[in-house]
């Protein structure tokens, strides 16, 4: 044989596409995870949330008369002590489902000792990595969607009226804002999959995080900002400084970003996630809701800030697994 | 039939530094069975994985079916079936879903996969307990299930690494046999083993390898010549003075060793087989023959024997 020995010469492209297998990925792994146990263990306690709290909804609309256009949404966002709303209730549950679904997917497959043997077929593990996001990704919508429609459906037969488009579309841009907000937390998960070799370290350094983002990042963030801008003369601007800047550090962890996001969703009337100083509602009709496009600009932000996360921590965990040496 | 599956060059693997595998020269034909021989850590494992194109080589120059694995992967690990050391399935799936995963992976769906799979797990006597999840499988029936699972892209080539380890001696056996009907097909296959006598056993051609280096390769005979100097041994027993017998087997030509093991066993090195001339020996001295045996080569000698000599070589 007598071919040129071409050392040192890259060719940059690869063979063939990065995709595929990707879909007979995600098809294992999502008939995974729909007939796992741990799938069934989240999907009553999601199902028993999702009907608690819109019992408790139903009970304490049905006792105010007042007027309101959006009825509907109302059953997202109302609460009755003690049981809070249910998009409270989203806002913690949902890291816990992205969690669990995505802690152990790639460390799992070197513990089983799979891995050399699924990576050995003629397929890329890019298409091992994104298929076991999406597969987690489509997961998440099926269950929130579900559960997004028996919330919808209880709302038909209990409150007797039909939602109006505006209202479903709202109601759609909350499913939306969820199945993003699960992709940030999947992402964590998948990032610390690759990294740890212990499915059990994994999972608890997601929740490590996610803890960190719900109970301390708050308190965090407002003592950053008073260090980092002090109030020395107490001017007004000086506690308007500060209080944007709390605000932004607040807003770099994805529980607060979901959170502000869905008010002004599911409260037409909200008008603003920021500071509103009296000068800048000159010519306002208070109380009259935002149409949905207005809502939208209000939170587009948030919403590329979660979709930008998703894709940095994916890229990361990426770039982790492709350096990762098969060998076990 | 000279046709080369696999060809390396100085091909070489750093890992953080240490050497895994150094300036390595393989060539593997067609239809042949080459075994890859050495302790752990020898750099089996490695070498494996970057004929597949698993992991990079840091310089060097691999053909697989004429396919580079690090620039055409997907076409090289369609046509080479990789059985690793440990074989893992997922334990809650049967046999036959964890089969129908990796032909959807290689691109097979509907009555073709089903074919294959079917004619994959009688290959293998797997049929029966098809439908059973994994978890229940002992050990020997997952190795099974694994070479079931290389056969369902119908490779050219199949790399298994350490396939009999763990194995009782009937499953061993009956690996064996597998790995022969397959080569009978056409597959060329490379194994890598420390099991000695099953390499033997089955290989065509082996490689000895030490510390990354592929320190020796050939057949077992030629090994045996490289290493025991002598290829033949033969073992005899004869009653009779010991001092005329050695010294009757010393004088025949061709014979480089005897030693005398106490009462009547005696063993005779030479360069070929010299049982004849050795038995005419013994009568000449006056002895009576017991027995005769002509020690075949074994892999296991050359192993112990080389490993032997290189520990005594103080480390270059």
């Amino acid at each position: 044989m007598s071919q040129p020995r071409e050392e040192g010469r890259r060719l940059p492209a690869r063979e063939g596409s990065p995709w595929t297998g990707l879909w007979a990925v995600v098809a294992k792994e999502m008939a995974d995870h729909l007939t796992s146990a741990r799938m069934r263990i989240l999907e009553i306690l999601i199902v028993l949330t999702a009907a608690g709290t819109v019992y408790m909804a139903i009970q304490e609309i049905r006792t105010t008369i007042a007027q309101d256009p959006f009825l509907f949404l109302r059953l997202f966002t109302t609460s009755k002590d003690p049981v809070p709303a249910f998009v409270g209730f989203l806002g913690f549950l949902i890291p816990l489902i992205a969690i669990a679904l995505g802690f152990d997917s790639i460390n799992g497959e070197f513990n089983r000792r799979t891995i050399s043997r699924v990576l050995a077929q003629p397929i890329y593990r890019d298409a091992l990595l994104m298929g076991k996001f999406l597969a987690g990704l489509f997961t998440m919508t099926l269950v929130l969607t579900a559960i997004w429609l028996l919330i919808i459906g209880l709302g038909l037969i209990t409150l007797g009226v039909p939602p109006s488009p505006e209202e479903l579309a709202r109601a759609l841009c909350l499913l939306l804002l969820s199945i993003f907000y699960g992709g940030i937390w999947l992402a964590v998960a998948m990032v610390f999959s690759v990294v740890f070799r212990q499915p059990a370290t994994a999972a608890l350094a997601a929740i490590a995080i996610w803890l960190f983002f719900l109970v301390f990042w708050d308190i965090l963030s407002s003592l950053l900002a008073s260090a980092l801008l002090p109030i020395r003369y107490g001017t007004m601007e000086e506690i308007l400084a500060q209080t944007k800047l709390a605000m932004n550090l607040a807003r770099i962890s994805p529980n607060t970003l979901f959170s502000e996001a869905i008010i002004p969703i599911l409260q037409p009337n909200v008008r603003s996630l920021g500071l509103v100083l009296t000068w800048q509602l000159q010519g306002a009709i208070l109380g009259t809701p935002l149409p949905l496009g207005e809502s939208l600009v209000l939170i587009w932000p948030h919403l590329t800030g979660l979709i930008a996360g998703t894709i940095l921590l994916f890229a990361l965990s990426y770039i982790l697994f492709q350096r990762r040496e098969i060998r076990v | 039939m000279d046709e080369l599956v696999i060809e390396t060059e100085g091909l070489t693997k750093h890992y953080n530094g240490v050497v895994a595998v150094e300036n390595l020269n393989l060539r593997v034909r067609r239809q042949e069975v080459f075994g890859l021989l050495g302790p752990n850590g020898s750099g089996k494992t490695t070498t494996i994985l970057m004929l597949l194109g698993l992991t990079e080589p840091t310089a060097g120059w691999v053909r697989v079916l004429g396919l580079d694995p690090a620039r055409q992967p997907l076409s090289v690990k369609a046509r080479v079936g990789y059985m690793p050391d440990e074989v893992g399935f997922y334990e809650e799936l049967t046999a036959r879903e964890n089969l129908a995963y990796i032909a959807r992976l290689n691109g097979l769906s509907g009555r073709v996969a089903q074919e294959r799979i079917e004619e994959a797990l009688g290959r293998v006597g797997l049929l029966d307990v098809a439908d059973r999840p994994v978890a229940t499988y002992s050990h020997g029936m997952k190795r099974r299930l694994g070479v079931a699972d290389v056969l369902i892209k119908k490779p050219q080539l199949i790399i298994m690494d350490e396939p009999t380890q763990g194995l009782d001696p009937e499953a061993a056996r009956e690996f064996l046999r597998i790995i022969r009907s397959l080569k009978e097909e056409g597959i060329t296959i490379v194994l890598s083993s420390h099991l000695l006598h099953q390499v033997q056993a089955v290989c065509d051609r082996v490689g000895l390898f030490h510390k990354g280096h592929m320190v020796l390769e050939g057949t077992v005979t030629e090994l045996a010549r490289q290493v025991l100097g002598t290829a033949y041994h033969i073992q005899l027993e004869a009653e009779g003075s010991p001092e005329s017998i050695t010294a009757a087997l010393r004088r025949l030509p061709g014979v480089t060793d005897v030693s005398w093991d106490g009462k009547y066993h005696y063993r005779v090195a030479a360069v070929e087989d010299l049982r004849t001339e050795a038995a005419g020996a013994v009568m000449s001295a006056g002895g009576r023959l017991l027995s005769l045996e002509l020690d075949r080569p074994s892999l296991d000698d050359i192993y112990a024997r080389y490993f032997e000599e290189v520990e005594h070589v103080p480390a270059a």
